[in-house]
């Protein structure tokens, strides 16, 4: 089965960046209401703008391998880089994984996130791995929010 | 089923109950046959069923029809047909969401207080205490003849006596149940009775109400507007009798028909050897279940107990990613929480693998599930040594 790549068990067995930390900026909770799957997540961002840094992706993730996987993804390749750069990450995330396969994703843009492709073959599951994803454009927007 | 279905739209597709013309007798003729069909079927009168586009609405007009009768509207009579503060609804923590959100909802509008029987450890109703909660206060205890998600099967007939002891109604969610079991409303002793058609070969878009006759006829309406009315002025309308007052607008004809055949299609079987060959095949499952410690079976391990849904959980491994490996191999179950959340939370699994049983399951598919069943520990790194 080409959905479950040794790199997405890896992550969803040894998750990147876990666990709720402070100091944060914002914390959003997303659900996915098929499944139940949970996702809380919070970022701490210095700066603003699309300069601003992303310091911190803390979140505690409660689902299938695909969800749990993309979360760590996601904490992995966005702290540290700037939220300019974090958002141009979720559109490449979102394009392949809405792309019905037909992308294949850009692994100097996403990184470890092009291991989740063949989840695009799965429609079913684009939402397990897009949860994550969501929670955080979500914690951004309020974070710029809170900062203004 | 489908020819039946086919059949009325190529032969007596008209206004049901609302021509004078040749066809729309027909199609009347083939509706209201229908309706004697599907109310044989679970042993009632045709005139105490109700056609609804399915089971979660024939439960929201129940639940609807008792706020709307709160402030005297509706067209019904009598008390019975009120929620007020200080009255209670009793349910159980093992609803399906259609037998659990009408209910909260209906105490939300009218101030009446929400109560629920839980569930044990193994899934089963914990009626230890089940005086303290159905009291004089309850006007209403709704619950599942057999669980979506674990199989069990509740003691209908002890519940609705009890109900019926402090003078509350009875309203049961028989989706479970009807197409699976011989059900007879008499014998269950039960004042409400929801099903659907799409769990019993029958078209999607049609659920059943059926109700006591003399209740169905002092409980308010829930929808309005067409087909349902006696007379109608600017200021206000009278009602038709039951069932038209519970069937608004254009009726579910065509799948009322293609429900008929499918009835008569389940009672050439025999509901009595589906039941068996549902039993054998949930024998066979959870005995193959049971050698695998790294899976847990929620619900009752008794087979008397039980009907055939069984939903378990793989150590470590999510319920998503347990179905996609089955779903490679071409076996078909349902994951998540199967609109069961409260359940969920209860029994500690945030989501479930549930494998469901109908007359045309064979072993060798049970035996599938359970040879694909064995690549998921491999896959996901969680082999145990047994």
């Amino acid at each position: 089965m080409d959905l479950y790549q040794e790199l997405i068990l890896e992550h969803s067995k040894r998750p990147v960046r876990a666990g709720l930390r402070e100091p944060f900026d914002a914390e959003s909770h997303h659900v996915n209401p098929t499944c139940g799957d949970e996702v809380t997540l919070r970022v701490h961002v210095s700066g603003a703008g699309d300069d601003a840094v992303v310091e911190d992706v803390s979140y505690d993730s409660m689902g299938c391998s695909i969800s749990v996987a993309s979360a760590s993804i996601l904490a992995e390749e966005v702290t540290g880089g700037t939220v300019g750069h974090a958002r141009e990450t979720y559109e490449a995330m979102r394009r392949m994984l809405t792309s019905k396969g037909e992308d294949p994703g850009d692994e100097d843009q996403i990184g470890d996130g092009v291991a989740l492709a063949g989840v695009a073959k799965y429609p079913a599951r684009v939402k397990c791995a897009l949860l994550s994803w969501s929670a955080f454009t979500d914690a951004l927007y309020q974070a710029e929010g809170a900062k203004q | 089923m489908l020819d039946a279905e086919r059949h009325f739209y190529e032969h007596t597709n008209a206004a049901v109950h609302r021509g004078a013309h040749q066809l729309s007798e027909e199609g009347t003729d083939a509706y209201e046959s229908a309706r004697e069909t599907i109310a044989r079927f679970i042993g009632a009168q045709a005139g105490e069923v109700v056609f609804t586009r399915n089971a979660t609405e024939a439960l929201n007009l129940v639940a609807y029809a008792f706020t709307n009768g709160t402030h005297g509207g509706g067209g019904g009579r009598g008390e019975r047909f009120s929620l007020r503060p200080g009255d209670e609804v009793l349910v159980t923590e093992m609803e399906h969401h259609a037998n659990l959100i009408p209910w909260q909802e209906a105490c939300r509008r009218t101030g009446a207080t929400l109560r629920w029987v839980p569930v044990t450890e193994d899934g089963r109703l914990d009626l230890t205490d089940l005086d303290e909660l159905l009291t004089e206060r309850t006007k209403v205890f709704a619950f599942t003849h057999v669980s979506n998600v674990l199989g069990t099967v509740n003691p209908v007939r002890e519940l609705a006596e009890r109900a019926h002891a402090v003078g509350a109604l009875a309203v049961l969610d028989a989706c479970q149940s009807v197409p699976h079991l011989p059900v007879d409303v008499a014998e269950l002793g039960v004042d409400f009775l929801a099903y659907s058609g799409h769990k019993m070969f029958g078209p999607l878009g049609i659920g059943v109400l059926w109700g006591r006759a003399e209740l169905l006829d002092e409980m308010p309406v829930f929808l309005t507007g067409g087909s349902m009315i006696e007379t109608v002025t600017m200021e206000g309308a009278t009602y038709a009798p039951v069932p038209q007052k519970f069937e608004a607008g254009v009726p579910v004809a065509a799948q009322a028909v293609g429900l008929a055949a499918a009835c008569d299609y389940l009672t050439a079987l025999g509901l009595d050897r589906v039941h068996a060959h549902e039993q054998a095949l949930t024998e066979r499952l959870l005995r193959g279940l049971a050698e695998r410690p790294w899976v847990r079976v929620l619900g009752p391990s008794d087979l008397r107990e039980r009907g055939g849904a069984v939903a378990f959980v793989v150590d470590g491994v999510h319920a998503h990613d347990v179905g996609q490996v089955l779903d490679d191999r071409g076996v078909e179950v349902r994951v998540g929480h199967h609109c069961a959340w409260p359940l969920h939370r209860k029994l500690h699994a945030p989501a479930s693998t549930r494998a469901s049983f109908a007359a045309y399951t064979t072993p060798a598919e049970v035996d599938a599930l359970l040879e694909a069943l064995d690549r998921v520990p491999a896959i996901f790194g969680t082999e145990v040594t047994v």
